[in-house]
């Protein structure tokens, strides 16, 4: 326990050092998203009976804010260590790989749950928000970010190079996180975007996540916490493999 | 008493390049130990396998008694390991990055013993300073910090005075033999043949994964007209491998 405790303390340490780019950079363009769409959307109509854009719009962003640096800070980690050779320090010591896995899940969650708490309450010096069931707020802000972490954390393994961190990042995480219904409701996409919308994972996340703050979803948040659960089970199983393997860590 | 380092077969392959080819090795508790060979001769590779970094094709290998893949957590609190390479992680200082890796073996509160490697090693008022700030050699020795801090009974240094100036290269030894003295196992690699005749009293050479000469050094300078290893390892590495 000591080990997991000494490894997660020292992910944290290591964003927290550097919280200007970690923590304070995405609330910056987070609420900048937020300014300029509720700003140019203010005139739209209400999106669920009663729910402004603008208010609409801030648990998606939020959500996109935790898994984006959920993303980042395993894969971050984990691509710098590998790259400058340091991964050598945690790869020589006892460690088992469920001490490894948690402990930069739980950083990674830590760091987004920091990063959307901070756009939450920002956002409330110039929005109402309801808080319909707070429970689902924090079982979707939970497993969503361990989703996020652990892809990070597959990502981070199979990067070679920061290059490859990129396209992962730029190719993968940013789109699927933009077109998860952040921005908009899904039912209002046309045939067959709805239907395609519907085969992003990230879409359940944000939209069982808002269901928490508006009791109101474009789908059942039982079906989203089923498939978001179940794609953070593959992807605890893909990691765990990997690591047991030692793929890309250990020649 | 088990041997500190027992290796059975060992074999390393990186698709059909073989590294290691079927390496048999037993190094005593309280040795001082050198591998020696040329540059890509297996020795990095062999470290590697002894620690876990990399794993075997074939073969076994034991640290203490314990395997190193199938009970790879007391093989890795066994051994302490100074890696080649001059890493660091630039996010912290020299008592952080001792402390996280104190924690990292499940140690928690060990800061005197921390205080006395840094003593022993000329660290201590370098403690505070971040990583980044310190000079090449400064850095080597807190990768050697870094290999003790959990007090095990087998050393690794592969190569740990590359790149160091002589006096440090002096104090390295003392602190080192020291450490021998005291008990623990040393497995040296160095490129540096005056320090393998000095220092160890076994000598396994390596030349293209093959280990081809397995003795005690005075058995080798025996070997040697002018009576020193260079003469030795030059004419090992002319003798042609058996296959």
């Amino acid at each position: 326990m000591v080990g997991f405790k000494t490894l997660l303390i020292k992910e944290i340490m290591r964003f927290w050092k550097v919280s200007f780019q970690t923590i304070l950079a995405p609330l910056v363009s987070t609420l900048l998203y937020l300014v300029i769409f509720a700003h140019v959307l203010s005139t739209h109509s209400d999106i669920y009976p009663g729910v402004s854009y603008g208010v609409f719009l801030i648990p998606g962003l939020m959500m996109m804010a935790m898994l984006q640096n959920a993303f980042a800070n395993s894969s971050s980690s984990l691509i710098q260590s590998k790259v400058t050779g340091n991964l050598v320090f945690i790869l020589l010591t006892p460690l088992s790989e469920l001490e490894f896995y948690w402990a930069y899940v739980v950083a990674a969650m830590i760091r987004g749950m920091i990063v959307g708490t901070v756009v939450l309450l920002t956002s409330l010096f110039f929005f109402k928000l309801p808080f319909a069931n707070p429970l689902w707020i924090i079982l979707f802000g939970c497993i969503s970010t361990v989703v996020a972490s652990t892809l990070g954390i597959i990502a981070g393994i199979a990067a070679e190079k920061f290059d490859q961190m990129a396209a992962w990042q730029n190719f993968i995480i940013v789109p699927l996180t933009f077109l998860s219904g952040a921005f908009y409701s899904i039912s209002s996409l046309s045939s067959p975007w709805n239907t395609i919308s519907r085969l992003n994972p990230f879409l359940y996340m944000i939209d069982g996540f808002r269901y928490g703050f508006f009791s109101h979803s474009d789908v059942s948040p039982w079906l989203s916490l089923t498939i978001v659960g179940g794609v953070g089970l593959v992807l605890l199983w893909i990691t765990l493999s990997i690591l047991k393997s030692g793929w890309r860590l250990r020649g | 008493m088990i041997p500190a380092i027992e290796i059975r077969g060992a074999e390393k392959r990186f698709g059909h390049l073989l590294a290691l080819n079927s390496i048999d090795l037993t190094i005593d508790q309280g040795e001082f130990f050198a591998l020696l060979g040329p540059n890509g001769a297996g020795k990095t590779t062999l470290i590697n396998l002894l620690s876990g970094l990399s794993r075997p094709t074939a073969g076994s290998l034991r640290v203490m008694g314990h395997d190193v893949t199938l009970d790879y957590k007391n093989a890795r609190k066994s051994l302490g390991v100074v890696p080649q390479e001059l890493v660091f992680d630039p996010f912290f200082s020299v008592r952080e990055t001792l402390r996280i890796q104190s924690g990292y073996f499940g140690i928690s509160n060990n800061d005197d013993w921390i205080d006395e490697i840094l003593s022993n090693l000329q660290l201590s008022d370098k403690a505070e300073n971040n990583m980044r700030t310190l000079s090449g050699g400064m850095k080597r020795r807190v990768l050697i910090a870094q290999a003790l801090v959990h007090r095990p009974p087998v050393i690794v240094l592969d190569e740990p005075t590359a790149g160091v100036d002589v006096e440090l290269r002096q104090t390295l030894w003392q602190f080192i033999k020291r450490l021998n003295q005291d008990g623990h196992t040393i497995l040296l690699t160095t490129h540096y043949l005056e320090e393998a005749e000095t220092l160890c009293n076994r000598i396994a050479i390596l030349k293209k994964g093959n280990l081809i000469r397995l003795d005690t050094t005075e058995n080798l300078l025996k070997e040697s007209i002018t009576g020193s290893l260079e003469e030795v390892f030059v004419s090992v590495m002319q003798e042609k491998v058996k296959s």
